[in-house]
């Protein structure tokens, strides 16, 4: 479970430039709940993702997960309990090291890192086993670097090496948005099976409406640091592309002009 | 060339590699441009040096001297991960520290060791010549210590570590603790310098406070010279590249300034060194277009065979 308590973040305090990214959020996300996250450029979305991984502090505010504070827990303390895959294909996994290297780094998460080797054979079995029901046929060349990989590639094991352990929350950054539609899709699919899965607490950052109204269970619209919509259950159900797009544009006070949203 | 010169050039070649293996963990593993090294090489004569006249235990001179290492890539590190100065500042301000540091441990600019007990007199009771016996001591040391990394990274902290270097957002997500990881990588690339810097001392006869100008950049020579001969896929195939680079390097200074044709001198050889990197850095750019061409040429010809 996640509670968030009006969470304020400015960036470039005291300056010419200062922005305030979040102001007042106040959110709490049950156990095993997929929630999709929305918004416009510059609403906060990837802040709060950053401020739930631990990469970026709130100003005021508390982060609890499943009744813990864990406001002042850096990345690396945090990574036990939350997960993360990045937009960018590229910035989940270490281009230079291989597969079974990179998948290795996942399975120690959460563990006392030693000098034992890294990959053994036993872990080695295991990879193949997870790497196996991505169907991609990369089972069989563990010793290739990441970088042999496309994108699609690397975002599915990037989102298995965010699920290898155990952990409670994972959050999902646009990680879609990179990959061509084919791919897209596969890659959704897969982070629908793992959340079922694994019973994962999930927010999903993501840029095309129908994207945020097929996946998940509740959808949370934020708009200039602030949530403007939380809907779930009937009232989402009921809730057509449209009728987020025009709900969208009353928040923003505008028609919307580009059908970027609409296509997405 | 001479066999005693073949020999000395292997001798220096040698120990540079481990200079060399130092730099890769900093330049290459954790990408922290670490110029620290023109300070922790003396630094190592320094004390191992010192510690020696003493009457000190020449192993334990040489171990006293990887520590000290150790510390001052633990300083750089710390004045780049806790106090946030750029890496390069951070180094070059270790480095400038040590030399005050290296002349207050010596206490004059230079220890002589000549008939002292270092680590290589049991050497000199061996039945076959010391300069033969130098190089072969050297080379099972080198291997040693590149078994031992080679080891290292692949271990679960020696991943993290090359993690850390490579993709340190992602290294954190993935539970790790980056500053931890370049603050241990730094130790023990320093580490590895201050023991060539002893081993250097010990076997040239003498500890010199100007010993470490330019070793930075015969290190770096010989990372991007190794990388040059050997691809560097595996790690196993870079730490070798690091050693082929060292000694490829010494041989190539070597001819240069045999080469009396040419007609270069022994203060020529920073000049050399420059062109050498130089070299070494454009050689790989220069192959890509090279190879490109060879197997367009490959190509055509596979098509002209096709249809004949």
């Amino acid at each position: 479970m996640i509670e968030l308590r009006d969470i304020r973040v400015t960036f470039g305090r005291g300056t010419p430039m200062e922005t305030k990214a979040i102001r007042g959020i106040t959110l709490t996300i049950p156990e095993g709940e997929f929630v999709t996250l929305i918004g416009s450029n510059g609403a906060g979305k990837t802040t709060l993702l950053n401020i739930l991984s631990g990469e970026a502090m709130p100003d005021s505010g508390k982060v609890l997960i499943d009744g813990i504070d864990v406001t002042a827990w850096p990345t690396h303390r945090r990574s036990e309990l939350v997960a993360r895959v990045f937009q960018d294909p590229m910035a989940g996994s270490c281009a230079n090291l291989t597969i079974a290297e990179n998948l290795a780094l996942a399975a120690a998460r959460g563990r006392r890192r030693g000098l034992s080797a890294a990959v053994t054979k036993e872990l080695r079995g295991l990879i193949q086993a997870r790497l196996a029901r991505l169907e991609l046929g990369l089972e069989s060349r563990l010793a290739d670097p990441m970088e042999l990989l496309s994108g699609g590639q690397r975002q599915a094991v990037s989102l298995l090496m965010a699920t290898f352990n155990p952990m409670k929350i994972l959050l999902l950054d646009e990680h879609t948005a990179a990959l061509d539609p084919k791919i897209a899709a596969f890659v959704i699919e897969l982070t629908r099976d793992i959340v079922e899965e694994q019973g994962l607490t999930t927010l999903m950052v993501t840029h095309s409406m129908r994207q945020a109204l097929d996946v998940g269970r509740r959808t949370v619209m934020l708009h200039e640091g602030q949530v403007v919509l939380d809907v779930s259950g009937e009232e989402r159900s009921g809730l057509s592309v449209e009728d987020l797009i025009h709900m969208f544009a009353r928040v923003r006070g505008e028609e919307l002009d580009d059908d970027t949203l609409l296509l997405g | 060339m001479s066999l005693i010169a073949i020999l000395g050039t292997l001798e220096t070649g040698l120990i540079f590699g481990l200079v060399a293996l130092g730099v890769f963990l900093s330049f290459r593993v954790l990408q922290f441009p670490d110029l620290t090294v023109d300070g922790s090489f003396p630094l190592g004569a320094a004390v191992s040096a010192t510690l020696i006249v003493a009457g000190v235990d020449p192993y334990v001179s040489t171990l006293a001297a990887c520590i000290a290492g150790a510390g001052a890539g633990l300083i750089t590190a710390w004045l780049n991960v806790r106090l946030n100065i750029l890496h390069l500042l951070a180094s070059i301000l270790t480095m400038i520290a040590l030399y005050s540091v290296n002349l207050r441990i010596m206490g004059r600019p230079n220890i002589a060791l000549l008939g002292e007990n270092t680590v290589f007199l049991p050497l000199e009771s061996l039945p076959i010549p010391t300069y033969v016996a130098l190089p072969l001591v050297l080379l099972v040391v080198v291997i040693l210590a590149k078994i031992a990394l080679d080891m290292f990274l692949g271990s679960q902290i020696g991943l993290a570590m090359r993690a850390s270097g490579a993709n340190a957002r992602m290294a954190r997500a993935q539970g790790i603790n980056t500053g931890f990881y370049v603050l241990m990588g730094m130790a023990l690339s320093n580490a590895l310098v201050a023991f060539a810097g002893a081993l250097f001392a010990q076997s040239q006869g003498a500890a010199d406070v100007t010993m470490g100008v330019g070793v930075i950049v015969v290190g770096l020579a010989a990372v991007i010279g190794g990388e040059a001969v050997i691809l560097p896929r595996t790690v196993f195939l870079a730490t070798i590249g690091c050693i082929a680079g060292s000694l490829l390097y010494r041989f190539a200074v070597a001819m240069a300034l045999n080469a009396d044709f040419i007609g270069l001198k022994a203060q020529d050889l920073n000049l050399i060194t420059a062109v050498l990197v130089a070299a070494a850095m454009v050689l790989p750019t220069v192959r890509a277009p090279v190879k490109r061409a060879l197997s367009k040429d490959r190509r055509i010809l596979a098509r002209l065979r096709m249809k004949s």
